[in-house]
């Protein structure tokens, strides 16, 4: 993907929130998840965002992969607004230039592995044959090689979440969004995960990163922290 | 995604509840074979009593002794004495009073022991006169039938139909033979070509003789010139109903009565016959295939249920797809493609058992079944239909689903 430039010539960032509020409701009672947030990431990146439960994290998450939308304030994904897109064009951009890793894997029981990966080109109308052969490239890519017909049921936490990594860079979208992706493996498998993510970051995709450990968040160069719905500091390692 | 691989999903979400889907199916599958069975069961009984009625011949009116109590224009039952005589047929055959009557035949039947050689038949002995060959629309296999003459003189001649003489002689060919009826002696004529049999006899089972030979010889002398029945042939298609009239007031006349309430005969039409069959055979097929749509409409509605279960039941899934990048069309296809795979299994399988009853059955309960292809081609449409149409609002929910609603649900 190429990064638009704005009107002034200076080149927007991937992610451009501002003043961005999300309010729930069920029934009359109102919940102000985020508060009015402020947040550019730029192409490459690879951010941490931590926080303590409740804070707002997976919220964000949502807002930033076009599942959910905004109460008040502005999201600009690539230098469009993502307001102007219906229903049927947002599909199309999480499909096209957006990877997801969920904390609960959210991977479908019935499929073998490969079908699971092969999902995202399925709606991005790519023909059977490039599917399958990049669904299975992307299971070797995250060392499944030898896992292609196997079924979630018959693979261990740490290789269902590779196959749900595989899944989210079968498409080659430039921004993957990971929830918590550690948050059910063991530190071996946390280990096997992570290092994909550095490997992604090292060619150049966007990689946000939600979670609530330390070690984790030490793998990103930049860690955001949020607490009740506000950004609430952040830090750079050189 | 392409509508090969959304019927691979499809049919991946059916087979992975295939109990649930069969007993779906099944709901389907019962309707559509009870529309075909039904619909086939009321063709074919239709078609068996129109082709019975229809060979009593066309144009043809039946004047019977007695009144008849029930207004379908079904003969009432004969009468209490013989109120027709051949004084009536022969006021009828007057072109005068009847212009619209081409031909009468009076018929006067009982059952009689025929003997010949060493050989002895009971059957339908018929006296009447020349014109029922034509009245009946009947036609010889070989000699000939009755004449003015054999009439005027009472002639002992005797006409056989072909079962009758293969009864009595082993042969059809036995015109110049002699048959013996109560110890007279009669010479076979002719022998009618083979009609078959309609509802109430076997037409090719009787002996026809001169009227006149059968009053004065064969019949007790007190019923003498009393008839049994009166066969009318209308002068031409759009005659019947007039030549129904002229033979109502002329016998009113004949018999001195004044309200035609009153009349002390029956004149039935053919089409009467044929029409009050039809329209009772009519009704019973519309209501057993309302009461087979019915059962129809209740595996529709089984089909929104499977359906509607299916949709909350993968809700996370649904979330997941949208997620990925299905666009809500795509969501509402796979949905509609799956509930129609379910009333297409049904429909097909339906006609099926349908179609294998519909040979089946009629040896058991005896009467035939006629598939009207047009039946079964319309039911498998009907139940695609009722599959889609009860699959469109669960589909609609399922597509309108907010991606993150439906990622969390659990
Ligand atoms: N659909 C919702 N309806 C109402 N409240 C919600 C909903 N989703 C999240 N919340 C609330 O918003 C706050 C932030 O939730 P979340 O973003 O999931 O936090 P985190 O991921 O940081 O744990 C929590 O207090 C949570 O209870
Ligand atoms: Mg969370």
């Amino acid at each position: 993907m190429v990064e638009r430039a704005s009107s002034d010539g200076i080149v927007e960032p991937v992610i451009r929130l501002t003043e961005a509020k999300k309010v729930y409701r069920s029934g009359s009672i109102e919940f102000e998840a985020l508060r009015g947030v402020d947040l550019e990431i730029g192409e490459g990146e690879y951010v941490a965002v931590m926080g303590p439960s409740g804070s707002g994290k997976s919220t964000l998450m949502n807002i930033l992969g076009c599942l959910d939308t905004l109460s008040s304030g502005s999201y600009r994904l690539a230098g469009a607004d993502v307001d102007d897109f219906d229903e049927v064009e947002l599909a199309r951009i999480r499909n096209q230039r957006i990877g997801f890793v969920f904390q609960q894997f959210n991977l479908l029981p019935s499929l073998e592995a490969w079908r699971n990966v092969e999902l995202p080109l399925l709606y991005a109308r790519v023909p059977a044959a490039d599917r399958r052969r990049r669904a299975e490239e992307a299971l070797d890519r995250v060392g499944l090689g030898d896992r292609y017909g196997n079924r979630p049921g018959e693979l261990s936490g740490g290789q269902q979440q590779r196959v749900a990594v595989a899944r989210a860079l079968v498409g080659e979208p430039t921004l993957i969004l990971a929830d918590e992706p550690t948050g059910n493996l063991d530190s071996v498998s946390t280990e096997d995960v992570l290092g994909l993510f550095d490997e992604l970051h090292g060619l150049g995709r966007t990689i946000v990163l939600i979670t609530h450990e330390q070690e984790v968040a030490d793998r990103a160069r930049r860690t955001v922290r949020v607490r009740d719905g506000l950004l609430h500091g952040e830090e750079v390692r050189a | 995604m392409n509508w090969r691989e959304t019927l691979d999903t499809s049919w991946s979400a059916v087979r992975s509840h295939a109990l649930r889907s069969v007993l779906t199916v099944l709901g389907i599958l019962i309707g559509i074979a009870a529309v075909i069975l039904t619909v086939g069961l009321g063709l074919g009984t239709q078609k068996d009593v129109s082709s019975q009625i229809s060979s009593l011949g066309s144009d043809l009116l039946i004047v019977s002794p007695g009144s008849s109590t029930d207004s379908s224009g079904l003969r009432g039952g004969f009468g209490t004495g013989s109120s027709l005589t051949a004084s009536d047929a022969e006021a009828l055959s007057s072109s005068v009073n009847a212009p619209d009557i081409a031909a009468v035949a009076a018929e006067k039947s009982s059952s009689l022991s025929l003997e010949a050689g060493d050989g002895n038949w009971t059957t339908t002995v018929t006296g009447t006169t020349p014109s029922w060959l034509d009245v009946r629309s009947r036609e010889m296999l070989s000699g000939e039938f009755i004449d003015e003459e054999d009439q005027d003189t009472a002639a002992s001649v005797v006409v056989l139909g072909t079962e009758t003489a293969t009864e009595l002689f082993g042969t059809t060919n036995v015109v110049g033979r002699t048959v013996t009826i109560d110890g007279r002696g009669l010479e076979v004529i002719g022998v009618l070509a083979s009609a078959g049999s309609d509802s109430s006899s076997n037409l090719d089972d009787l002996a026809v003789v001169p009227l006149s030979t059968s009053s004065s010889q064969l019949v007790g002398a007190s019923s003498a010139s009393s008839v049994s029945t009166i066969y009318l042939k209308a002068a031409g298609d759009g005659q019947l109903s007039a030549a129904y009239q002229e033979a109502t007031s002329v016998l009113l006349n004949l018999h001195g009565i004044s309200a035609a309430a009153d009349a002390d005969f029956t004149i039935a039409s053919q089409d009467a016959l044929v029409d009050t069959a039809t329209s009772i055979y009519r009704t019973l097929t519309v209501l057993l295939t309302g009461i087979a749509a019915l059962s129809l409409l209740v595996g529709g509605i089984g089909v929104m249920n499977i359906m509607l279960v299916s949709v909350s039941e993968r809700t996370r899934e649904i979330g997941l797809r949208k997620a990925l990048g299905a666009p809500p069309w795509a969501i509402r296809r796979q949905f509609l493609v799956e509930a129609a795979i379910l009333g297409l299994s049904g429909g097909l399988l339906g006609a099926v058992l349908g179609i294998a009853s519909a040979f089946a059955l009629p040896g058991v309960i005896g009467s035939s079944i006629e598939v009207s292809p047009a039946a079964v081609v319309l039911s498998i449409v009907v139940a695609v239909g009722i599959g889609l149409l009860f699959g469109v609002y669960p589909a609609t929910r399922a597509a309108r689903l907010a991606p993150i609603d439906a990622l969390r649900s659990e």
